[in-house]
């Protein structure tokens, strides 16, 4: 295929081709619970399943497939990308695990990075082989991101690293992380004593330990820095600049800007599965579904789940977004994560008595599935900036208000 | 059942982005506020001059065919008309004038279309007589009738929130006939003083009669296609919860920047008022709101009359702009403090309009309830 917009013939023929693919490559249940998102891969097995298959993703040419060619990737257009991650969501394939590296390291290095960065890290991360994780939050300071304090102490061309980052997803299993760290303590701006670095994390002075989730499996964990040694070359962006490389990467997390290599970090529910379940669970002897109430909530929840899909349409339509354009760019975060939540949540509710079943109880719907990733969702309310900060965000960005 | 599989796409033609700029810049021009306000305290239900530039900027044809006198453009570019001037909460007849346009599209014999709809092109004004005092909002649910003998048809019964009525060429009724739906065309010499009664209405930019039908006598050549009338309630239906939701998400919109100007000036304990979370929060999700119920309303004007996809849409379309609309208004009031109590607020007038919108042609539980019917 051309590097030109291709025609609606060949994009049929390519979305048939990814459907069959798909369909023919996606792999079998495991025999084992698998994470919902990137950020809840607590095992081992969990984590090798996860990588093998986005392994053979990228191998099959399915992913990075707008990236340059010279650095791994597929050099096309990417109508192409969208295609195929459309269809994994639409096949339920697992998710990218990747994806701290697939949609904001990455992006971040092929915007900001040096060549050698580039030829470095862009093809591991890409082949899964090279696994990333985020340092931004620490114990006592997380929405408050400015305010970092890990120490990164300059010694000749070495920097020295001092203190912990916590929620670190994938830490266990990453081989580099994007670092936040303090350059200069004696700042005026507290934005303005902060660097980024893409670090290794395989040296010594860094340890990682494992935390346990609201749903009693591991997930994130807290990362240990004691006199950790880095070479000046991990600095990407100026040594001092490091606000702005993480409000960059911010906003390649938050999906406010593209440029991600493609694939999706999670296995959400939807709705569908939502009404299913309504025709399943019963109230007063009849199917939970035919029950007013319960209808006009799985109604609102069906228009909630197609706002979102019409407002990334309307969002390609200049005319229509004239007044406030980062609108709809900026909110996608907040109003997924959220609606994510009551979906969920309403699932329960749907249960009667069994919504007290919990994994494991053979009575338990889905296995208790809805029980989990109810808990779970809160990884997109809190996770990437809470929704009370993204709610600030909006009204000082896109609305103007002033600062809280 | 409806493919929710299937990515909703929103497509949105030349002549809607042309007319979405005309609009936006004549309602910003000729509907300030204070002109808005005027209009609320006017004797004369309408400003004759402004109804005039409206009709020849085509805005009444729109979506009448070419061989009537229209532009032969859909109901979708009525919207981006429409929009705008909910935003600036403009009352004209421009709704009542398209609706009755379309009822005669749908269900007019040739006669009453070729007659009525180039003089509505040109400026005559029309409107519906379609609730009754009950308001219930099943069109089809029709106690006033209309009995023959002869040639003449003789009605009886009553009419509500008949917008527009007193200005109107043409009031275009639902009665039954011989026991089923049918749709008449009373023209202004049919109705004798005193069938029309002012009604007092929550929304003050409306001008809405009760019209009285008893003993009114029409040729029979007034009814308008039997068989299509049925057909022609439910396009009637639709065409006017799409209309509203324009009319609702501009209004959402408008009463935003009402909202957010008075959270940048105002200040108590010596901050701006916008910068308290517990206003700023709210009135971002009134944003996130409008956002949504705007990318229904384009989605609803895309697919407007494509079966059960264009019928769904419509309603989510009604159900979200609505909702939209009271929230953020509500929350104006509120949010204006003792000012937010005052007449002088602009607030209330866009809650005033939300209640209006949510009560014409079904609220947002309504159109939620009609959607299970078709999607469960
Ligand atoms: C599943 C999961 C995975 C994560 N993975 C990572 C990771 O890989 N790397 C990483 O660096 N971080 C990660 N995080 C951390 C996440 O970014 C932070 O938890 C988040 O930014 C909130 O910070 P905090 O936990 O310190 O909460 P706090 O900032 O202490 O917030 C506590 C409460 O106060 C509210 N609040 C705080 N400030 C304000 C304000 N200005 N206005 C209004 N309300 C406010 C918050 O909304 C919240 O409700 C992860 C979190 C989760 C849940």
């Amino acid at each position: 295929m051309s590097d030109n917009t291709p025609s609606p013939a060949e994009l049929d023929a390519f979305r048939q081709e990814v459907a069959d693919w798909f369909t023919a490559n996606k792999p079998t249940d495991p025999g084992f619970l698998l994470p919902q998102s990137f950020m809840e891969v607590g095992t081992d097995e969990q984590f090798y399943f996860l990588r093998d298959w986005q392994k053979k993703v990228y191998e099959a040419g399915y992913l990075g497939m707008a990236w340059p060619k010279e650095y791994g990737g597929g050099g096309k257009p990417q109508v192409l990308q969208d295609i195929v991650t459309r269809e994994m969501v639409k096949q339920k394939t697992p998710f990218m695990t990747n994806t701290i590296g697939l949609n904001w390291a990455g992006p971040l290095i092929l915007n900001m990075g040096t060549e050698e960065q580039k030829k470095a890290f862009i093809p591991g991360i890409l082949s899964a082989d090279d696994i990333w994780c985020q340092g931004f939050s620490e114990p006592d300071h997380g929405s408050d991101l400015g305010n970092a304090q890990l120490k990164a102490t300059r010694d000749g061309k070495e920097f020295v690293l001092n203190g912990s980052k916590i929620w670190t997803s994938l830490g266990r299993h990453a081989k580099h992380m994007i670092l936040l760290a303090r350059t200069n303590q004696n700042t005026n701006n507290k934005y303005e004593g902060l660097s980024f670095f893409l670090i290794p994390m395989q040296i010594q002075g860094i340890e990682v330990v494992p935390i346990k989730k609201l749903t009693g499996e591991f997930g994130f964990n807290q990362t240990f820095f004691t006199d950790a040694r880095i070479d000046e070359s991990c600095l990407i962006g100026k040594e001092g600049g490091g606000w702005q490389v993480a409000m960059a990467t911010l906003a390649f997390e938050r999906g406010a800007v593209g440029g991600q290599a493609g694939g999706h970090a999670m296995n959400s529910k939807h709705v569908s599965e939502v009404v299913a379940l309504a025709r399943t669970a019963k109230r007063n002897g009849k199917p939970a579904i035919e029950d007013v109430a319960i209808r006009d909530e799985l109604v609102q929840l069906i228009i909630d789940e197609r706002s979102q899909a019409l407002n990334s349409s309307r969002a390609r339509i200049k005319p229509l977004t004239q007044e406030r354009p980062s609108s709809i760019p900026m909110s996608g975060k907040l109003i997924g994560s959220e609606y994510g939540r009551r979906l969920n949540q309403f699932a329960l509710s749907l249960q009667g008595a069994n919504a007290a079943y919990y994994v494991g109880d053979p009575l338990a719907y889905d296995g208790g599935l809805w029980q989990r990733s109810y808990f779970n969702a809160f990884s997109g309310t809190i996770g990437g900036g809470t929704s009370e900060v993204q709610h600030n965000i909006i009204g000082e960005r896109v609305l103007g208000l002033p600062k809280s | 059942m409806l493919d929710t599989n299937k990515k909703p796409t929103i497509l949105f033609s030349d002549e809607q982005e042309q007319l979405l700029e005309v609009a936006s810049n004549f309602c910003r021009d000729r509907f300030p506020m204070s002109e808005t306000r005027k209009r609320i305290a006017a004797d004369e239900d309408l400003s004759r001059p402004l109804w005039d530039e409206m009709a020849s900027l085509g805005w009444l044809g729109i979506a009448v065919p070419e061989e009537f006198g229209g532009s032969g453009l859909t109901l979708g570019e009525v919207v981006t008309v429409v929009e705008p001037m909910g935003e600036h909460l403009a009352g004209t007849p421009l709704i009542s004038t398209t609706l009755a346009a379309q009822a005669l599209l749908k269900a007019g014999t040739r006669a009453q279309k070729e007659t009525w709809l180039p003089k509505i092109c040109e400026g005559a004004i029309a409107t519906l007589a379609l609730s009754e005092p009950d308001g219930d909002w099943a069109l089809e649910r029709i106690a006033a009738s209309a009995t023959a003998s002869g040639d003449t048809l003789t009605l009886k019964g009553t009419k509500t929130f008949v917008t527009d009525a007193a200005s109107a060429d043409l009031v275009i009724a639902s009665v039954l006939f011989e026991g089923k739906p049918a749709l008449v065309l009373i023209t202004r010499d049919a109705l004798a003083a005193g069938k029309l009664t002012r009604e007092i209405v929550i929304d003050e930019t409306r001008r809405s009669y009760r019209l009285d039908l008893d003993g009114i006598t029409l040729p029979k050549s007034a009814l308008l296609d039997a068989d299509k009338t049925p057909a022609a309630l439910n396009h009637i239906d639709q065409a006017a919860c799409l209309l509203l939701s324009a009319e609702a998400c501009g209004g959402a919109n408008g009463v935003i920047n009402v909202t957010i100007d008075y959270l940048k000036t105002r200040k108590q304990f010596d901050r701006y008022i916008g910068s308290y979370q517990a206003l700023k929060h709210p009135t971002v999700d009134a944003l996130l709101a409008m956002e949504a119920a705007r990318s229904h309303l384009y989605y609803a004007a895309t697919v407007f009359g494509d079966g059960i996809e264009g019928e769904v849409a419509v309603r989510m379309a009604k159900a979200q702009s609505g909702s939209a609309l009271a929230f953020a208004s509500d929350r104006s009031i509120q949010f204006h403090g003792g000012f937010g109590f005052t007449y002088d607020c602009d607030a209330q007038l866009y809650r005033r309009r939300g209640i209006w919108c949510e009560a014409q042609f079904g609220d947002a539980t309504h159109h939620r309830a009609k959607l299970a019917e078709i999607l469960f």
